[in-house]
């Protein structure tokens, strides 16, 4: 019996890498064709997130089968359901990559303005957001409290540039009216790099609830479980 | 705490040189149901079975310690045992009805208790099969032999039976283990209803049955008492390493 659940949780854990990798590659593919308008790059990401929501089905319907078949409890039952809420994460993250492919592939634009983006800070942005994936990834699978909770921190930066990017993107507009809509339309690209590093804050939540069983969602209290150091 | 029934302090219990229980201390609040878990020959049953001095009979024990319940330390010198095992009832592993008829099965602790009054030994015995939750599948052959009866209708007639003596406490020893699973449903059922009015303290193997029908679990483990608390949170988040290893399957 505890072969059998072990072997199971196993292939679950396994199927969240890949489905992470993909969606890691995804993000990080979204963000290489806004910073040089790759349409051919966007267009494979549009492409491969059919792959991203068959995978996603996928891992739902194995944690079904897991709950159904092995009745797990305890750690077993957090690790099962951090599985199920941390791939509903990565899919919608999918989705953000998906989104900034769309952007790419609309931009009429030859090329973005470099010294705007620096000033936007969109390539750190990104970046960023890319470590918190990476990092959130080596606190599950190393079982890391402090990983995990270090996730939240660097979300501060996320929504830091985020906040600051409309501003610069006004200004910009201002001065530059003749391509106003794709200017426009990139604040959309902020948007949902911030709502990115939010997915990525739940999962960091998620995987803090497997190890300790502490819920933080909603509760506010990560500087009161978890003060940062 | 409030409402305490069974206290249980320091208890240590001994088969002959056999330590089967070491210092264990518990309380068990009234109308609710306390599951024990844990291994074979843990100490669970016998621990259980100490609530109603059913270890007296076994040759070559020793206990030390105290077990109050409603404040009363149940192994105090002149405690009637009759009428402590008329408190605290139990039910076994095995149905164990008498070689007699359903209606006699439940009427049997009322005439041994000297009651005469048929009336009310009837009325009791409706009172008590409607209370176990078998009253509508047994009241047209109350004269028929329990053997009759199947497996889970059995078990459910014992419990009837340690009811009729209006027990406060009823002590279980694996109620369901060897019950299909929709008997085992009307057993776990009858528990949940029977909580309002008597406070129960069941054994089992099963832990999703404890997990079911338990306010709160205890682990016991190689006489101990790993761990007790809300069932909630033992079973999602124990405290102790055993109790998980144990209740996710990965124990030794």
């Amino acid at each position: 019996m505890v072969k059998f659940i072990e072997s199971e949780l196993m292939l679950l854990k396994k199927e969240i890498d890949e489905m992470w990798t993909l969606v890691y590659n995804q993000l990080d593919r979204a963000g290489e064709a806004v910073l040089t308008l790759d349409k051919e790059l966007a267009q494979q990401v549009i492409m491969r997130e059919k792959r991203v929501n068959a995978f996603e089905l996928k891992i739902d319907s194995d944690v079904e089968d897991v709950i159904a078949l092995y009745n797990p409890v305890a750690i077993d039952l957090r690790f099962v359901l951090a599985m199920l809420k941390i791939n509903t994460n990565l899919e919608r993250l999918g989705d953000f990559a998906e989104g900034i492919a769309r952007y790419v592939q609309k931009c009429e634009e030859p090329v973005l303005d470099v010294e705007l983006l620096k000033r936007l800070r969109l390539e750190e942005m990104q970046a960023e957001v890319l470590s918190m994936l990476e990092l959130a990834k080596r606190a599950l699978n190393e079982e890391n409290l402090e990983m995990a909770t270090a996730v939240f921190a660097k979300d501060n930066l996320v929504d830091e540039i985020n906040a600051e990017a409309a501003a610069i993107l006004a200004d910009y507009i201002k001065e530059h009216p003749e391509n106003i809509l794709s200017y426009l339309n990139l604040i959309s690209v902020f948007r949902k790099l911030e709502r990115s590093g939010d997915h990525i804050t739940n999962i960091a939540e998620e995987i803090v609830f497997f190890i300790d069983a502490k819920v933080l969602k909603h509760s506010g209290k990560i500087e009161e479980h978890y003060p940062s150091k | 705490m409030e409402n305490m029934k069974i206290d249980a302090r320091d208890v240590n219990f001994w088969y002959g040189d056999f330590h089967a229980l070491k210092g264990i201390s518990m309380g068990i609040q009234e109308k609710s149901v306390v599951a024990f878990i844990g291994p074979s020959g843990c100490g669970k049953s016998t621990f259980l079975r100490l609530f109603n001095r059913m270890n007296d009979l076994i040759p070559a024990t020793r206990l030390e310690g105290e077990i109050r319940i409603d404040g009363q330390n149940i192994y105090d010198k002149g405690v009637p045992v009759d009428d402590l095992r008329k408190n605290v009832g139990m039910v076994f592993q095995r149905p164990n009805p008498f070689p007699k008829s359903i209606f006699e099965n439940v009427a049997y602790g009322l005439r041994v208790n000297g009651i005469k009054d048929n009336a009310f030994i009837r009325q009791r015995v409706e009172e008590t099969l409607k209370g176990a939750a078998l009253w509508d599948e047994v009241k047209d052959k109350l004269k028929e032999s329990a053997y009759a009866l199947s497996g889970g209708q059995q078990q459910r007639l014992c419990i009837a039976r340690a009811m009729a003596v209006s027990p406060s406490v009823l002590l279980m020893d694996e109620p369901a283990s060897a019950l299909d699973p929709i008997s085992t449903a009307k057993v776990e059922e009858l528990i949940h209803e029977l909580k309002k009015d008597y406070t129960i303290v069941i054994v089992t193997h099963n832990m999703q049955q404890a997990a079911r029908v338990s306010d709160k679990t205890a682990f016991f483990y190689l006489g101990n008492m790993v761990e007790y608390g809300e069932t909630k949170r033992i079973f999602t988040n124990p405290q102790k390493e055993e109790t998980q290893n144990y209740i996710t399957g990965r124990f030794g």
